[in-house]
């Protein structure tokens, strides 16, 4: 019997992602959106995109609401191509919206890290308190996937625990239904200052599919400033490794 | 003669809404006794506000006869604030349609045994604030005591509230109350044209998109008479095979973690990676997203692709195989696994469970092999019936025949996979058809095996062929009962590895 099992785990060999900070998805992974300076994008796909993420003047994408759907690039003679580049996080809200003819080198160079104190502090240990406020589940699995054998975020010091009061920032999925207001306010106030607030996919930043929705309520963003912006729907897990660690100084991972 | 109380549709079918047979709540009552002999499976109860009459609300019920295949259809007229005989005491698969009834429309069903708020949704009637002034259910007794655990869980996991009534460390009963993830989904279906909501239907619950997406197409494919490429149909199938496997290998990782069987859970969940990155391959997204549209897929599988697949799905289907094989003989899990969470089969059926957990507590219900559509349709999908070290089939509704009907889909479904991309090269007609809008006045059902199980989406369509009506049911509508009753007489410190064994959507339900 033993046996069996020692064969099941030779066969596996070793999963881990070896360098989180360098690996690449898929090619046929939907990242950073290419936007050509020639053309315009159609009616067709200003009204065919989800989360009204694409506009026409300026032309341009707000990360903050894009699903990544693929439905712009997808069109007839479109000036749009999603690359696989993944590292998406920013710090401020408006840094993630990518108009035409932005690279993404000059997109990746407008995340800023964090300050001294914050870099000095959490550095090398910083622990995430989760806050599903109306997710779909695909954000929090992708928040899950960050610490299994595969990308192993624990090796940076970085995990997530299981109280508010052993944590250094709230990380939020989903838009904030009005039934989790209360809920995400009491979470955050549970955790000790100071403290991260960070927004996972398109959803907790800009209310996604859901912003016109009278079900959600999202006072709490008046109140309290996003620290780190992680885009997508959901983000891939390597994004959210790398975003946070762009934020805390370590984008080579050391 | 057919009866004339009812519509016998087939799956995916559209018909106008005049034609609904008009019946009262008593003679909907003569039918759903059907249910008791199992002859009938309640698929839904709902409400759709009458066009002209502010005040008048469609009830709309649907049954499955598995047996032939069909859906029977039919319909009461209510007012709002009407008061109606309950179905729910004789048949208790009810129990949360007509709870659900009550607080959109304010329809009271008399003699219900347990009427409560099902979501707290924000346009309910009256509108209530979540759990304000609710009084859960209570027990006095020299060692009984509560334990109150959300709406924020120590994992990063969905928000919901459980409230445990123990008598020391057993459970006396558990009082589960959801909503909190209400965010308004039907809703924002019938805003705008309803064949652009595809990334929509994907976050109703989206750990199960491509479940939602098939369901959603499909219905949107039988409002307009669309009919899709067979290559289209292939691959979509696939798809939701795929979205299985995974979520199931992911499951047994986690079943494993919860009773500190660590090779399961590391090995299983690498497993699970391999297979949703082959969906990244397949579509570009490890969820299925974008995969799916009205009229077809977004994503053709070419030779380069296809080869991959087939390498994957073969490697995972064996080491899969194997290391279950190491697992399901293992004594120091089997003694967590057995006899733990048991739901016995007439309380399955009584509670009108679906999906894997309702196959483990001995029922057949499978969309897949009774109502299937399209790649099914053309290529039967076949279970193979495991059996386990004994000889027998799954069927004692515990923890462990949760576990193993997990591990027996995920063989069915990779060969199932296998045998779908040999048929590619046979079907050629293209990946995409046109999208004919929706017909006006029309009610269409749509339902689909997803990995939890029966997946109904359903929409009414008003005059201007916009959508009058739109209502989604997960399978975890019916199955979170399911939870509550499978933790009864069970240690509290049990709930984790029972909740596992179920993994049921609050999204899905909160809508």
């Amino acid at each position: 019997m033993v046996f069996r099992l020692l064969r099941a785990r030779w066969r596996h060999g070793s999963q881990a992602v070896p360098d989180p900070t360098t690996a690449m998805p898929d090619p046929m992974f939907r990242g950073f959106p290419d936007i050509a300076k020639e053309g315009a994008p159609s009616a067709e796909m200003i009204a065919a995109c989800p989360g009204a993420a694409l506009t026409v003047n300026p032309v341009a994408i707000d990360l903050g609401k894009c699903h990544l759907c693929g439905s712009c690039a997808r069109a007839a003679n479109s000036p749009i191509r999603l690359t696989n580049r993944h590292h998406l996080g920013q710090t401020r809200r408006d840094a993630l919206i990518v108009t035409a003819g932005t690279s993404f080198e000059e997109y990746h160079a407008r995340a800023e890290k964090g300050r001294d104190e914050i870099r000095r502090l959490f550095g090398r240990s910083l622990k995430l308190r989760s806050v599903s406020a109306a997710g779909c589940n695909a954000c929090e699995m992708e928040l899950n996937a960050t610490t299994n054998a595969n990308f192993d975020m624990l090796r940076y010091g970085i995990d997530i625990v299981a109280s508010p009061r052993h944590a250094d920032a709230v990380i939020v999925t989903g838009p904030v239904s009005a039934n989790m207001a209360d809920a995400l306010e009491d979470t955050w106030n549970a955790t000790p200052a100071p403290k991260l607030l960070v927004l996972m996919g398109a959803c907790a930043i800009s209310g996604g599919l859901f912003a016109a929705s009278p079900a959600l309520d999202r006072r709490f963003f008046k109140d309290h400033a996003p620290d780190i912006y992680i885009p997508g729907c959901p983000p891939h897990p390597l994004t959210v490794v790398n975003a946070i660690l762009h934020y805390l100084g370590r984008e080579n991972g050391r | 003669m057919p009866p004339m109380d009812r519509l016998l549709l087939k799956n995916r079918a559209a018909i106008p809404f005049d034609d609904l047979p008009k019946i009262s709540y008593q003679a909907l009552g003569d039918i759903a006794v059907g249910c008791l002999c199992a002859a009938l499976r309640p698929v839904a109860l709902f409400g759709v506000p009458e066009e002209r009459h502010a005040e008048s609300v469609r009830i709309v019920a649907l049954f499955a006869d598995d047996a032939q295949g069909t859906l029977a259809v039919t319909s009461v007229s209510a007012q709002r604030g009407a008061t109606v005989p309950s179905l729910t005491p004789s048949i208790p698969a009810f129990h949360l349609f007509e709870r659900q009834l009550w607080e959109e429309f304010g329809i009271v069903p008399e003699g219900h045994p347990w009427l409560k708020p099902v979501r707290y949704p924000h346009d309910g009637h009256p509108p209530r604030r979540i759990e304000e002034g609710y009084r859960y259910f209570a027990m006095k007794g020299e060692e009984s005591h509560e334990v109150a655990v959300g709406p924020v869980h120590a994992g990063v996991i969905e928000p919901g509230h459980f409230r445990f009534l123990c008598d020391g460390e057993r459970v006396n009963h558990l009082e589960i109350q959801l909503g909190y993830q209400h965010r308004g989904v039907e809703r924002l279906f019938r805003e705008g044209p309803l064949a652009a909501k595809s990334t929509l239907a994907e976050s109703v619950s989206g750990d199960a998109a491509v479940a939602h997406a098939t369901a959603y197409a499909g219905l949107v494919e039988a409002l307009g008479d669309t009919v899709i490429p067979r290559r289209a149909s292939v691959i979509r199938a696939i798809g939701l095979e795929l979205e299985r496997a995974g979520i199931h290998l992911g499951d047994l990782s986690a079943l494993c973690n919860d009773i500190g069987y660590l090779p399961g859970t590391q090995l299983f969940a690498v497993m699970r990676t391999d297979i949703i990155n082959t969906s990244l391959v397949l579509c570009g997204s490890r969820f299925g997203r974008g995969l799916l549209t009205p009229g077809g897929v977004n994503y053709d599988i070419d030779e380069k692709k296809k080869e991959r697949i087939i390498a994957t799905v073969r490697r995972i289907r064996d080491n899969a195989g194997l290391l279950a094989a190491s697992i399901f003989d293992n004594q120091s899990v089997l003694a967590r696994f057995e006899k733990t969470g048991s739901v016995d089969t007439a309380t399955a059926r009584a509670v009108g469970l679906v999906g894997p957990a309702g196959r483990a507590s001995g029922l057949t219900c499978d969309i897949r092999l009774t109502h299937p559509t399209d790649a099914y349709a053309d290529h039967p999908f076949m279970k193979t019936i495991l059996q386990n070290g004994e000889g027998k089939a799954a069927v004692s509704g515990d923890v462990y025949a949760r576990a193993f009907v997990r591990h027996q889909e995920i063989q069915d479904s990779l060969r199932y996979i296998l045998e779908l991309l040999e048929r590619l090269d046979a079907a050629r007609d293209g990946i995409i058809a046109p999208v004919a809008p929706p017909r006006p006045d029309m009610i269409a059902f749509s339902l689909t095996e997803g990995w939890r199980g029966e997946t109904l989406h359903a929409a009414v369509t008003g005059g201007d062929g916009g959508t009058r009506r739109y209502y989604i049911k997960d399978a975890s509508f019916h199955n979170w009962f399911g939870l509550a009753l499978a933790v009864r007489d069970n240690g509290v410190s049990d709930f984790p590895l029972c909740n596992k064994s179920f993994n049921l959507s609050y999204c899905g339900f909160d809508l």
